[in-house]
């Protein structure tokens, strides 16, 4: 795959000019605000105790969700059920919520007054205390246990059918198959889900500091927004900016210097993998980890629905225009972040580079609150920023988005050059025409998938529209926080549940369209 | 994307053929200028006299709202920043971007004497813990606090300006007993939050049994939601105030309007639009003249409030003896 002796094709060169216009568009807003501080800055003591608290939470809330992703992707791909497919949409939700409603969602089950503690309550149980780090990495695994479960399930149905079932008429037993197939595919998929977790969580403020139950639980993000707005310190904001990159940048290299490459070679275009035949024993233990995987990522929405939705239908219009923006501004969002990622990841497919690795991390780890500040400081001389406040939003949720994209597309096209390419280069297959027909009939379903993911984290991402909007520009999720603002809670519940509903809709018409593509 | 492309070129032309309308820019804060908050009632009621076109802007909260502007700098399209409050005022008087408002002050209802001549004051609170009417044993003072079982939930100082407000609070009450007064709240503080309505929201789900917010609270809970089960608790020591301010910038383009409006906002016009929209008590406005309900609420007998210099002044320190206290 790393073919380096081919010159570079055109579909190449606008995957390199496409990443490093992405990598200005993120370190630009960075330079605009380091440049415009007024003195050097230097990091303090709680600077340095912020940084520890947040690379040790992200540490351990990213090593735990791909560890339990694994048995759960595991027995999702062996069993076969009715309402999976539902099920596995289901758990996904949690993932592409707003932060601070899926805090509420976890509070109402986990919470001093959730469902867990009245039932200990009932036998006599004090209440569990969720606030600590272990609040923290329990909220983080809430949230990206289901992207990991979806990036595993993918890859394993992803195996070549028609390899593991040679290798069973050759005889291969159960763990055979676990050593020459499943652990392979874990060692290709598992660091880069490691890494896009590890970084989300690095750029974590309020579920932090919520859960975390006060000041020890100071990460860089709540540094950044204490330099920004408490002490209207730029050169420090910037300065914690650059080690959120600095961050970024270690952890893409020492986890990439751990991922092989998936080395399985092309499949004949059949069917995914049918897992059930092989997996034999351990129906009930399977059915288990299904069962308490569901009720951790399903009942604090259960718990969102219950809160919110008697207010619904009484909510005021202004929430309703604002739903309707957001679902114009999450689809232009996706369809930007799929133009963006599409000649990256097909680059990325052919040639193993760190930076591009490194550029298509990025967005996760930089801070919003930094890209927005900067965004401003460079339009507000040339033009109006609250003007252009929805354009800015829709540009930076796509970029918010590309990491998780890019890591749905790239094991896809790999895999469609692995069983086409040589097939397209013989026939002299370039470009556009390449990308047409070698590439594009095969990958549908990760493109249906990673468009909804873009479209559903950008309908509930807050982002940077928050810093420069008037009232009449307000998206779901900022009228959803000015509710909250204003003591109207029950309203600010039913503007989330109405979220949680776009957001899953989006999600499933995108994941649902790519799939039916793929088999049309 | 075409439709906001679209929308901004018709605003561009709706702008052009108003031209001679003179345009008033006003920032605020988030929940000020929502649909449900003060802002388009103030904004209908300036524009029926000013012969002008009253534009909002938001910008997350009043600290937000500073760090806007001054990133903005002397390029600010503002004529009036409206919703700092005094522990932010020395800042923005340092900022140089503001300029004296030369209003007549009328009589104002605050219980402490105004003496700005930059800023002008358009309503005030009492912080205050706020609990349920059946909590039993409530405290009344920050010892008693301390000592008690309550658990209580508040705002982080480092990003949220009732969180700043209760740490000036204790520094006024206690001084030097401050870091004392903190270590023993430590085991009662649930959590810290990073702005009001996270803290407030959790008190509401029962994850705590008070939160910090102001004494004028509950009659939120008693006008807009007839629900007479939340109050405040009054503490002997007395309750810091949060004065909320506006100015005009000195860059701006509509100096008469700005006055004008800052001269509005102290009439009884904008006044009594303030109790039942930002849950505060007006600046000026009679006692008489407030909605039913209000005379239903806790008055401290001591108001607290440090001027803003000294408040700049012991600002990072109090937040240090806050941040020594509890990360222990």
């Amino acid at each position: 795959m790393a073919d380096r002796a081919q010159p570079l094709t055109f579909q190449q060169g606008l995957g390199g000019c496409v990443a490093a216009g992405v990598a200005l568009v993120l370190l630009g807003p960075l330079a605009a605000v380091a440049l415009r501080a007024e003195e050097a800055a230097r990091l303090t003591g709680a600077d340095w105790a912020a940084i520890r608290f947040t690379v040790l939470q992200a540490l351990l809330s990213a090593a735990l969700s791909v560890g339990l992703a694994i048995p759960v992707a595991r027995a999702l791909a062996r069993r076969v059920f009715p309402g999976r497919r539902l099920l596995v949409t289901l758990m996904g939700a949690p993932f592409i919520l707003p932060v601070i409603v899926a805090v509420f969602g976890l509070l109402a089950v986990f919470g001093r007054n959730g469902w867990f503690s009245q039932a200990l309550d009932l036998v006599g149980l004090p209440p569990i205390e969720i606030y600590g780090l272990h609040g923290v990495v329990l909220a983080h695994v809430f949230f990206n246990l289901p992207l990991a479960v979806r990036l595993f399930l993918q890859s394993w149905l992803a195996i070549p059918t028609e390899r593991v079932r040679l290798a069973s008429s050759l005889g291969f037993t159960a763990r055979d198959i676990r050593r020459h197939f499943e652990l392979p595919m874990l060692r290709a998929t598992a660091p880069g889900a490691f890494l896009v977790i590890f970084l989300i969580c690095t750029s974590s403020f309020a579920v932090a500091l919520i859960l975390g139950g006060g000041p020890r639980a100071t990460t860089i993000e709540l540094a950044i927004y204490q330099a920004f707005r408490f002490d209207f310190d730029l050169g420090r904001a910037a300065m914690l900016g650059a080690v959120q990159v600095g961050i970024c940048a270690v952890a893409a290299l020492l986890v990439l210097r751990f991922a092989i490459p998936r080395a399985l070679g092309g499949s004949l275009d059949r069917e995914p993998m049918q897992w059930e035949a092989f997996a034999g024993r351990g129906r009930f233990a399977d059915g288990l980890i299904i069962l308490l995987a569901a009720l951790f990522l399903v009942l604090p929405l259960l718990a969102l629905v219950g809160r919110g939705v008697d207010a619904m239908a009484g909510l005021p219009p202004s929430v309703w225009y604002a739903a309707l923006r957001s679902l114009v501004l999450a689809t232009a969002s996706a369809a930007l972040a799929l133009a963006l990622a599409l000649p990256m990841a097909a680059l990325m497919a052919r040639r193993t580079r760190t930076g591009l690795e490194l550029i298509g991390a990025l967005s996760i780890a930089i801070s919003p609150l930094v890209i927005g500040t900067g965004a401003f400081l460079i339009l507000n001389p040339i033009a109006n920023p609250v003007a252009l406040a929805l354009p800015i939003t829709g540009l930076v949720n796509a970029l918010m988005s590309l990491p998780f994209l890019l890591r749905a597309l790239l094991p896809a096209i790999q895999q469609a050059e692995a069983s086409q390419g040589r097939l397209a280069d013989a026939l002299g297959l370039k470009g556009v025409d390449r990308l047409r027909h070698a590439i594009l009939p095969r990958i549908w379903p990760s493109l249906g998938f990673g468009a909804g993911l873009s479209a559903a984290l950008s309908m509930g991402d807050l982002g940077v529209i928050a810093l420069f909007s008037s009232p009449a520009q307000g998206t779901l999720p900022l009228e959803m926080y000015r509710l909250m603002g204003s003591y109207r809670t029950d309203d600010a519940q039913g503007a989330a549940l109405l979220l949680l509903a776009l957001s899953l809709a989006l999600f499933w018409v995108f994941d649902r369209g790519g799939r039916l593509r793929a088999t049309a | 994307m075409r439709h906001t492309i679209m929308a901004t070129a018709f605003s561009l032309i709706a702008a052009a053929a108003a031209a001679d309308t003179p345009v008033l820019s006003i920032y605020s804060y988030d929940s000020f200028v929502a649909e449900w908050g003060p802002g388009p009632q103030i904004e209908q009621a300036f524009e029926e006299t000013c012969g002008c076109d009253v534009q909002f802007t938001g910008a997350g909260d009043g600290a937000a709202l500073l760090a806007r502007v001054r990133l903005e700098g002397t390029n600010s399209d503002a004529d009036v920043v409206l919703g700092l409050d005094t522990n932010l005022m020395d800042a923005a008087m340092q900022s140089g971007l503001f300029a004296p408002h030369n209003v007549t002050v009328p009589e104002l209802t605050l219980p402490v004497e105004w003496e700005s001549e930059t800023f002008l004051p358009y309503d005030w609170g009492y912080f205050a813990f706020v609990h349920n009417t059946d909590m039993q044993d409530v405290p009344g003072s920050f010892a008693e606090l301390a000592e008690s079982e309550a658990r209580i939930v508040i705002q982080d100082p480092r990003s949220s300006t009732p969180g700043l407000g209760l740490l000036m609070w204790v520094e006024a009450a206690h001084g030097d007993e401050a870091g004392a007064i903190w270590s023993g709240l430590a085991d009662n503080i649930v959590t810290v939050t990073p702005g009001w309505s996270e803290a407030y929201d959790l008190f509401l789900e029962g994850e705590a049994d008070m939160v910090l917010s102001y004494t004028t609270s509950p009659a939120y809970h008693l006008i807009a939601e007839e629900d007479d089960s939340k109050a405040a608790a009054a503490f002997e020591e007395g309750h810091y105030l949060q004065i909320e301010v506006a100015g005009m910038l000195a860059g701006s383009d509509q100096p008469d309007l700005a006055r004008a409006f800052l001269d509005f906002m102290l009439t009884e016009r904008f006044q009594s639009i303030i109790p039942t929209t930002n849950w505060m008590y007006p600046a000026a406005l009679p006692v008489d003249a407030l909605p039913d309900g209000f005379d239903t609420l806790i008055m401290p007998e001591r108001a607290l409030l440090f001027d803003p210099a000294t408040a700049a002044a012991l600002r990072d320190d109090a937040v240090n003896t806050w941040l020594t206290a509890l990360s222990r």
